[in-house]
């Protein structure tokens, strides 16, 4: 495989879209700021691309082990009125939270 | 439907696994409890907590994906599915992407009579979200003022069954979810139920001029909470579709919610925007494989499935109506056919008379379940074969059964139902029948042939309505003529 191809590349990014997905409000100014520093992390992540891994097996996981599984039994649950008093808002038993909608 | 358009349908159904706990931790699975009462920091998604794979949900997905004849993927792994919606704690859901469990399977429906083969793209692995209220204005989301929310579905297991888009019809979409919720009910890894929401449907649909155009944009349909919305709702989507392309408009590629009140889809208007889910692997979980000694395994617990009863019934003389009928009846009444045939009944009569008479019977007394010695049913059958019953005593013999009046001889006995016999009384009857109606005699003689249905009134009554109408029938032309 050639992978001269593969070989980092200024990586552009719509940072304003990147923002949105994660939820956060950046500031307008800081915003060609950040664009250069996240390409750069990506562009060095870019560069395993660049290793030979010819005859390397592909790995999934760190671990190895393969079928982590669970009994089927119910081993219980938390208190609610513990779980709810760490809730900014509840009511009657639920969670509050400010209308779907406007989460958009 | 104007000539030429052809729907393209494929169906999404996600399907609420029975487990005792959730996909991921220890919380009990149960439908109705006070809200918030089956959580834990797992389904929460408190910092630090883990995610450990439920082992018999794994298990009960490999059951779906066998009964739809998918291949199991032998190794496959949970990706996590990046969004944002308050009914989601960790803002993402354990989901799979590119390899899911099971793939490339098929399921056959029947409709009017006919098979299709509908192709199974996909069943995935992956938990439910937890339920949101939306307040203030009559609950529509719209206009809610505040969204209340109950994590005890959130984490419970989940799998994504997607069709490939092999549908044409509303009536195929409707038979298609009929049939996968039989199938998932048989196989008794769900409740399977749409009002609980434990089995639900989506619909891609889509239509295009001829099955050999390319295929058009495809709108997303939901909400739909019985097979009888769902067909409504696939029928109207397909008709707006064609009107609107008839009339040179176009089709947006959304997601409509179906109006049950108005029977009409609108459009949610959300902005989907990019669905970007930024799918990657779940770094907390590890692969899952499946041996094929695992798979042989679970692949010899199936139970007999309903297109696999149907066939069984076939071979057996069925009708293939009433086997169709039979093969997805519930239990009960499967069993008393089985029971039946295994006493010595014709296959034949006996899922006549079960789908016919029996349901029939069930309805008119307002009654869901039935507890009747089948061998009473077989002797039945046996007295009609043998002319000791008319189709009509048969019908009382069988009132008598289901009520747990005793065999059915003894019904037949106690009802005095049974049928003359004996030729040479039946042959008696007609002669003082004969002998009294001379007038009648004349007047068939004279060719009036309607007149022997009164000569068989004669003998019935003489006979109490024992005698054979048909053998008296014969009788009468015979000494007529
Ligand atoms: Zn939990």
């Amino acid at each position: 495989m050639d992978r001269s191809t593969l070989l980092p590349m200024p990586i552009d990014i719509d940072i304003a879209h990147v923002a949105r997905l994660a939820r956060l409000d950046l500031p307008e100014d800081e915003l060609d700021t950040l664009r250069s520093q996240l390409s750069a992390i990506l562009e060095h992540a870019a560069k395993v691309q660049s290793l030979d891994t010819e005859g390397v097996e592909p790995s999934n996981h760190p671990l190895g082990f393969v079928n982590a599984f669970r009994e089927d039994v119910v081993t219980g649950s938390l208190d609610r009125d513990e779980v709810l008093a760490m809730a900014p808002e509840a009511r009657d038993g639920y969670f509050a939270a400010p209308p779907a909608m406007s989460q958009e | 439907m104007s000539v030429g358009w052809e729907p393209v349908i494929g169906i999404e159904v996600h399907v609420e696994l029975a487990t005792q706990s959730k996909m991921f931790c220890g919380c009990a699975v149960s439908f109705g409890e006070a809200p918030n009462t089956n959580v834990c920091p797992t389904c929460l998604a408190l910092p630090g907590a883990l995610p450990v794979t439920n082992g018999k949900a794994i298990e009960w997905i490999i059951k779906i994906g066998l009964a739809l004849h998918c291949e199991i993927s032998e190794w496959s792994v949970f990706h996590r599915k990046n969004y944002f919606y308050a009914d989601l704690p960790k803002n993402y859901q354990i989901s799979q992407y590119d390899v899911p469990v099971c793939h490339d399977g098929w399921l056959d429906i029947d409709v009017d009579g006919e098979t299709a083969r509908i192709g199974i793209e996909r069943a995935h692995q992956e938990e439910d979200t937890g339920k949101s209220l939306h307040m203030g204005e009559g609950g529509r989301i719209h206009a809610a003022t505040e969204t209340l929310l109950d994590f005890n579905r959130a984490g419970v297991p989940l799998v994504e069954v997607v069709s490939k888009p092999d549908i044409r019809s509303a009536a195929q979409a409707r038979a298609y979810a009929q049939t996968l919720r039989q199938v998932i009910a048989e196989l008794g890894v769900s409740d399977a139920r749409l009002e609980e929401g434990s089995i639900r449907f989506d619909a891609n649909i889509s239509v295009r001029q001829g099955p050999d155009a390319e295929f058009g944009t495809k709108v997303e349909i939901k909400n739909m909470n019985s097979f009888r919305s769902l067909e409504k709702a696939v029928d109207f989507e397909i008709k707006r579709q064609i009107a609107e392309l008839e009339a040179e408009g176009t089709i947006i590629q959304e997601t409509r919610h179906w109006d049950e009140e108005a029977a009409v889809t609108t459009s949610m208007r959300t902005k989907e925007g990019s669905s970007d889910y930024r799918y990657f692997t779940e770094p907390d979980l590890v692969p899952l494989v499946v041996t094929p000694e695992w798979r042989e395994h679970i692949l010899s617990t199936l139970p007999e499935l309903p297109h696999q009863r149907k066939d069984r019934y076939l071979a057996l003389g069925v009708d293939t109506q009433t086997a169709l009928a039979l093969s997805s009846a519930d239990t009960a009444l499967r069993s008393l056919f089985e029971d039946t045939v295994g006493a010595g009944a014709d296959a034949k009569a006996a899922a006549n008379w079960i789908t016919g008479e029996v349901v029939a019977w069930m309805r008119r007394e307002s009654v869901d379940t039935i507890d009747v010695d089948s061998a009473s049913v077989a002797e039945m059958i046996g007295m009609i074969d043998a002319n000791e019953l008319s189709a009509s005593a048969a019908k009382e013999v069988l009132d008598g059964i289901l009520r747990g009046e005793g065999t059915a001889r003894a019904v037949a006995e106690s009802r005095d139902l049974i049928q003359m016999t004996d030729t040479g009384a039946i042959e008696s009857a007609v002669d003082s029948v004969l002998a009294d109606n001379p007038d009648a005699v004349e007047r068939y003689r004279a060719g009036e042939q309607k007149v022997v249905g009164f000569l068989v009134g004669q003998v019935m009554r003489a006979t109490q309505g024992k005698a054979d109408p048909k053998a008296v029938n014969g009788l009468l032309r015979e000494k007529l003529s």
